[in-house]
């Protein structure tokens, strides 16, 4: 074996009952688990939230009840078995998708929720002022460290990975095209 | 008299009041090919007179015979259907021009069966030349069904357009096949009007739109209709008011802008469709859109939603409309709660499939979880097929859904990352699986995935004793599971594994197993070209195809595909196949 470091050393000499040459492998981590759909700006008592960071999956690990090396999923042809005619069509689809126009902007403790279309804006100020008229609120005063200062009500969207996002964090471009929903939170209901 | 004596002559006046003729008539009502099969093994007269009165032939694997054998056994066939490359081929897993081209077939049944009608075909290559070489040798052809199949373009639909004066079906699936303009729908003479099923769904270019509404409008007894994307919502309008009587409906895109006078026109054109049971297409339908639908949806039976990427509401409200489903098709953009939704509304409900939208995208975590299976098994209970793509799955949730629903006769679950175990108890899902076999006693079709070990594969050898299909994937220990259902499972006919550590003695313990099965693939597996050699040795009457890849060394036999034939080694091959 090719000393890599000081582990392998150490491997080298350690007392095992495994052939020689056989590497010992370690329990296979637990790959990352799918999120919960819905997505609650206030997430602390979910299960099924995982680490991502750390659970790159099986890319370098091997099983240990089996030989077989598993690489990362973007290696792996053909799987999942999904036919690659249907793959086109879906990317194109599901950007398609995230473009959007109209959106759905929802405001905590309104009776009904309203549509809008994006594309007709002409920045966050424009934005902001339509739904503060719509809605009949203020927002507060927006800075990048603290958020929006001086009212209850905040600005929120859910971008395409189905996460909670602070309106006016990113630039207005990439905004239009992640946003999938407006949420205007209300005082009691942040974290 | 001597009771031998007076048996035989019984015997042959009942042979006598029971001519060929007779026979023949009789059989000539069989339908199903098994039947077909088990008749022409009585006898010398009942084999010829079921090979005369055949006129529908179906060949699961093209290589397992030649067309010039079956021309010779049976001679009166209208109908044809063929198999090509293996299944794995749709996963890329099979190079270009393996083989398995139409040209060979087509030359014989000119000769052989002129009155050819049908051709369906699926994972076949399909030249061009091939369509036109139809399209001019069959006078009678009425049929023509391309499933999956890769080669022809447009234009091959052209000439058989513009030649097959009786055409009553086209039916173009799921093609790798090269557009090049909607111009071939222009070839059908003014004249024709006996199109039944037309479906060119999934070509991308456009399309003569004023040819296929006077095509539509002359073609009274037209019953499936499926467009491709780039027929509009008052463009389907228009065809929707010419075609009342259609029984399957495939839209194309539901994006555009209608003013209201152009929506209550299209909702009643849909009103109007009272005979629909099977919707597909509504690419990029919204809610918005979805409604003018309902009112065609009271005797729906198949709806197929995968190619739009509902959320868990639209799907719902559509559901609602839809009480006679019996089966659906949906992508996981509807979730856990568009699942539940239809639980709720679909209690008919008898096949389920859920196809991922991003399947290629590590970053994605949307989709469905084991808890969207469950509610359908609670509110679905005569589910029979389901096939099932989820990131997260658990041996809990899967032995409660099959305890729901015990009469499943195909389970398809793909958990989409490679070995991954039970999330929560981070067990192998060997007793999902065990679940499954042991509860579903009719099961025909089992797709398994996620962390197994043998155990899985013993207990399908134990209890699965209707399993005719196994497909495996980065799966099992060691060689004895595959050795458990080559040796456990009776009716087993088609196996396909990838990616398991699976190698020559597992290979080889099929030897008395292959040559009552169709076919069987392995790749990335274990298997060197030496096994493969001793399997070819045993059993001349499998073709042992190995197929060399850059990725494997020399030892290797990347990629095995055995099956049984009478038709000897492919004299097709290509270079990188290997009959050994």
């Amino acid at each position: 074996m090719a000393a890599q470091g000081e582990d392998l050393n150490l491997e080298a000499t350690e007392l095992r009952l495994g052939l020689p040459g056989t590497v010992e492998s370690e329990k296979q981590q637990m790959p990352p688990s799918g999120r919960s759909m819905k997505r609650n700006l206030i997430d602390v008592n979910d299960e099924r939230e995982s680490n991502k960071e750390e659970s790159d999956g099986l890319s370098a690990q091997n099983c240990d009840k089996q030989d077989v090396h598993r690489p990362s999923k973007a290696q792996v042809v053909g799987w999942p078995p999904v036919r690659s005619y249907r793959k086109n069509c879906f990317q194109k689809k599901v950007e398609s998708e995230s473009t959007g126009a109209f959106i759905k902007v929802s405001m905590d403790g309104a009776p009904y929720l309203r549509k809008i279309d994006l594309k007709l804006y002409k920045g966050y100020s424009d934005l902001l002022k339509d739904l503060q008229d719509m809605f009949k609120f203020k927002v507060g005063e927006y800075c990048e460290r603290e958020g929006y200062n001086g009212s209850e009500f905040v600005p929120t969207y859910e971008d395409k990975d189905g996460d909670w996002m602070l309106v006016g964090d990113v630039p207005w471009n990439m905004f239009i095209t992640s946003c999938k929903r407006l949420r205007i939170m209300k005082g009691s209901s942040e974290v | 008299m001597d009771p031998k004596k007076s048996r035989d002559s019984a015997e042959s006046a009942r042979a006598a009041q029971f001519p060929d003729e007779v026979l023949e008539r009789v059989l000539s009502l069989l339908a199903s090919h098994k039947d077909r099969s088990a008749v022409s093994l009585v006898s010398k007269t009942w084999y010829n007179a079921e090979r005369w009165s055949r006129t529908r032939v179906f060949i699961g694997n093209c290589y397992s015979v030649t067309p010039e054998i079956v021309a010779r056994r049976f001679p009166n066939i209208r109908s044809v259907t063929l198999k090509g490359k293996p299944r794995f081929s749709d996963f890329n897993l099979v190079p270009q021009n393996w083989g398995a081209d139409i040209q060979s077939w087509l030359a014989v049944f000119a000769e052989r069966y002129p009155s050819l009608e049908e051709l369906r075909l699926k994972r076949m290559t399909v030249t061009d030349e091939s369509l036109k070489f139809l399209a001019l040798k069959f006078q009678n052809f009425r049929a023509l069904s391309l499933m999956s199949c890769d080669g022809f373009s447009t234009n091959g639909l052209a000439a058989i357009a513009a030649r097959c004066r009786n055409l009553t079906e086209l039916d173009i699936q799921e093609n790798g096949i090269d557009d090049n303009s909607g111009d071939w729908l222009s070839c059908f003479p003014e004249n024709f009007v006996s199109l039944e099923v037309l479906n060119f769904a999934s070509l991308s270019s456009d399309v003569d739109f004023d040819a296929l509404e006077r095509l539509v409008s002359r073609c009274n007894s037209l019953k499936v209709l499926r467009v491709n994307r780039t027929i509009t919502l008052d463009q389907l309008q228009r065809l929707l008011v010419r075609a009342p009587r259609l029984t399957e409906l495939g839209t194309g895109s539901f994006l555009q802008d209608l003013n209201a006078h152009q929506y209550s026109e299209l909702e009643r054109a849909f009103g109007g469709c009272k005979n629909l049971h099977t919707l597909s297409g509504l690419h990029d339908a919204t809610a918005l859109y979805l409604p003018v639908l309902y009112l065609a949806c009271a005797n729906l039976t198949f709806l197929n939603l995968n190619d739009t990427a509902l959320q868990d509401e639209e799907l719902a409200k559509v559901l609602v409309h839809c009480p006679r489903l019996q089966r659906l098709w949906v992508l996981d953009t509807v979730g856990d709660e568009g699942l539940e939704a239809v639980a709720l509304n679909c209690p008919l409900l008898e096949e389920l499939r859920v196809f991922p939208a991003n399947p290629f995208d590590e970053e994605v975590n949307h989709g469905v979880s084991e808890s969207g299976f469950l509610a359908v098994s609670y509110g679905c209970r005569r589910l029979r097929y389901v096939l099932y793509f989820c990131r997260q799955m658990t041996n809990a949730a899967v032995a409660t859904i099959v305890q729901n629903c015990p009469d499943f006769t195909h389970f398809r679950l793909c958990i989409m990352n490679p070995g991954q175990p039970d999330y929560v108890t981070n067990e192998p899902m060997d007793e999902a699986f065990g679940a499954v076999v042991k509860t579903c006693t009719k099961l025909q079709r089992l797709a398994v995935s996620g962390l197994l070990t043998d155990l899985t594969f013993e207990y399908i050898g134990r209890y699965a004793k209707n399993l005719e299909t196994l497909s495996v994937a980065f799966a099992g220990s060691s060689d004895w599971g595959m050795q458990c259902v080559l040796e456990g499972c009776p009716k087993l006919r088609k196996l396909e594994i990838r990616d398991c550590p699976f190698g020559n003695a597992a290979l080889l313990s099929g030897l008395e197993k292959y040559e009552s099965m169709r076919s069987l693939w392995m790749s990335a597996c274990k298997v060197t070209m030496n096994g493969c050699e001793v399997l070819a040795r045993e059993r001349p009457r499998l073709n042992v195809e190995v197929m060399k890849d850059e990725e494997s060394s020399d030892g290797q036999a990347y990629k095995v595909y055995v099956y049984r034939t009478v038709a000897g080694p492919r004299r097709d091959a290509p270079p990188f196949v290997f009959t050994l």
